[in-house]
């Protein structure tokens, strides 16, 4: 057993760690308070081939190990979690499906812009009435001579409007139930597809998240992927490798917080000496970074085994639902520890607080984890 | 187009220890980065590799084995090879012997085009690119902001003096010295970080020159700079007080600037 990362790891870890605090950090308020979509961050990690980071050279992408992906992700989103799920959306969930499910022909034509940065994915599986019931798919696909006609509505979508390809979700056969669910890859300005509704949300303001709508879209059969039927498998599959990547996230959101409370606490004086002499704050301090620590090491045992082929369905749940919780209750103690000045927008404490929360929401809640891992315990 | 990089590995800091021995730098436990001016002449060869795919980037340095994590890093950033000359026997050596070495090693190596950081922000002699073009008794630019056309025969450049610019055409093999403003250097890159583990850091040693390079004219014995003391200097000036009017005093000031020469009008 070796805890440690390798050279390579190493040295993936500084170049993020440079571009986070070169590149990321200073606009990380901006992002948020106008909650504008981080452009210019994207394109350092598009020069910096961060965008295909696990994927084969072959492909455009950089052939570097799935860890070393999700340090990009903690490292990123310790400044700004908006820009962490941007890369953590469009690598595990718009792209992955492709490089795991796709022909070789998929593969060239979308895996290729996609590993290199070229172009940005998304993947649309939640709809109105069909959230942790993922099975509820109401929007629907038709054969049609040599295309499916697509027709249906998916909600919270990140990256919606920014990327150009689209994995969506639909049911070819009702009858079927979750086999009757197939996967297609849909492109940005496919006639019939919209975004819609652009949503307000609490936290990661700047991730776009809106409405895909598909009114009589014509999908060739081409893009189609998997087979017919398989798109649930398909769901569920990315979902499990998605979840490391938001328990990345998480991580580097907590990690954030107390990078941010340290020198605080050490300037910061009341009652004659600075709170860092006060023994609240070093054990609170204590409970926190144990915790982080905690969560890494979930995280990245889950990521290893994604990269060594091994299970990692319950390893992915656990490191998210524990890495979701660690950054709420971080995120909550630093506001804390900061009081009044935590509290407000002068200081990133507050934001990152904001952000811990849809954690434990979005691709998988807390309560589909401890499904996924309770159910694994009692099989 | 065998472009030759030179770099030297700086401290991260301001905090820089001095063996009172020697009189010479003490490396070890600083953290260490790219001399800022280098990493501008990397970004420039870097720049000229994007245009031009027979462009083939080369970066050395001279400097204890430490280097080679700092050289390896220039990879990941795109260059083609690096080569880390090291060697006890080269240890101690001032601009002089160190330009020597490097001349002999770029010898070895092949350039058309040699690029080197202006002057590093450790020693600040701004010594050794100038000494290399003279050793390889080639033509050199200094103070380099804008490599603005290169072709096989020459390159036109911009040369940024403090109160004038000067647009030069220097025929190759020449060596242009460069500086930090000229360029916002790239980060290194995922697929070069990977290719840097399969594209080691060449080590070059003193057994590698010693047909071209005599062992007396090398390390601190080849090196004529002796050093005897290092200190920072107190700042200390004739201070004059005077007590005027706004008007005057603004006149004064005007006209002491312009005794000095420090303003013309």
């Amino acid at each position: 057993m070796d805890f440690n990362l390798t050279e390579q790891q190493k040295m993936m870890q500084k170049l993020f760690r440079e571009v986070a605090e070169n590149e990321v950090k200073e606009n990380a308020a901006d992002v948020d308070e106008n909650e504008r979509f981080p452009k210019e961050s994207v394109e350092v990690m598009r020069q910096s081939k961060m965008l295909g980071i696990p994927y084969p050279r072959e492909y455009g992408g950089a052939g570097a190990d799935y860890l070393s992906y999700i340090l990009a992700v903690e490292e990123l989103s310790k400044k700004c979690a908006t820009t962490g799920v941007v890369l953590s959306a469009h690598t595990s969930l718009g792209t992955w499906p492709i490089a795991q499910f796709g022909t070789p022909e998929q593969k060239e034509k979308y895996l290729r812009p996609l590993a290199s940065g070229e172009k940005l994915a998304a993947f649309g599986l939640t709809e109105p009435n069909a959230g942790t019931d993922a099975a509820g798919q109401q929007t629907y696909a038709v054969k049609d001579g040599d295309d499916y006609i697509l027709n249906g509505t998916k909600i919270f979508i990140t990256n919606a409007g920014e990327a150009d390809v689209y994995i969506i979700f639909a049911m070819t056969d009702k009858s079927k139930g979750t086999r009757g669910i197939s996967a297609f890859i849909v492109e940005k300005d496919t006639p019939g597809f919209t975004i819609g509704l652009h949503e307000k949300k609490l936290g990661i303001r700047g991730s776009a998240t809106s409405e895909l709508i598909f009114n009589n879209v014509r999908i060739p059969k081409e893009n189609l992927l998997g087979k017919e039927g398989q798109g649930f498998k398909i769901a569920m599959m990315t979902l499990d490798g998605g979840r490391i990547g938001i328990a990345a996230q998480a991580l580097g959101i907590a990690q954030g917080a107390i990078d941010e409370v340290i020198p605080y606490v050490k300037a910061r004086k009341q009652f004659g000496r600075s709170l860092a002499k006060f023994q609240n704050t070093q054990f609170q301090l204590a409970n926190m970074q144990t915790a982080v620590d905690a969560a890494r090491l979930l995280v990245y045992k889950a990521a290893m085994a994604k990269e060594n082929g091994e299970p990692y369905s319950v390893l992915a749940a656990e490191a998210k639902l524990f890495a979701a919780e660690t950054a709420m209750d971080v995120t909550t103690k630093a506001i804390q520890l900061m009081g009044g000045y935590g509290y407000t927008r002068d200081l990133p404490v507050e934001r990152m607080f904001r952000d811990a929360k849809i954690t434990e929401i979005y691709e998988g809640t807390s309560e589909v984890q401890r499904m996924v891992i309770s159910g694994a315990m009692l099989k | 187009m065998k472009i030759a990089v030179l770099v030297k590995q700086v401290p991260d800091s301001t905090e820089i220890t001095v063996d009172k021995n020697t009189g010479t730098l003490v490396r070890d436990g600083v953290p260490s980065i790219i001399n800022p001016d280098d990493l501008a002449g990397l970004e420039a060869a870097l720049a000229l590799k994007d245009k031009d795919d027979s462009v083939e980037i080369t970066v050395i340095s001279m400097g204890p084995p430490q280097a080679k994590g700092m050289l390896q890093e220039t990879i990941a950033r795109g260059a083609d090879h690096a080569v880390l000359l090291t060697d006890r026997r080269l240890g101690g050596a001032d601009t002089c012997a160190t330009s020597r070495t490097l001349a002999a090693a770029l010898d070895k190596i092949g350039y058309d085009l040699i690029i080197a950081g202006r002057q590093a922000i450790d020693g600040d002699t701004a010594q050794v690119g100038p000494q290399t073009a003279e050793r390889l008794n080639i033509p050199q630019v200094t103070y380099v902001d804008e490599i603005i056309e290169l072709t096989p025969e020459y390159a036109v450049v911009r040369k940024a003096l403090e109160d004038e610019e000067q647009i030069l055409k220097v025929k190759l093999p020449a060596v242009l010295t460069t500086l930090s403003g000229m360029n916002k250097p790239r980060y290194m890159n995922c697929m070069d970080i990977v290719d840097s583990f399969n594209n080691p850091v060449q080590i070059m040693t003193y057994d590698d020159l010693v047909d071209i390079l005599p062992q007396n004219e090398i390390g601190l014995a080849g090196s004529p700079t002796k050093v005897h003391r290092t200190f920072t200097k107190d700042v200390s000036a004739a201070t004059e007080t005077f007590d005027l009017p706004a008007q005057e005093t603004a006149e004064l000031i005007a006209k002491t600037l312009k005794d000095k020469q420090l303003i013309t009008k």
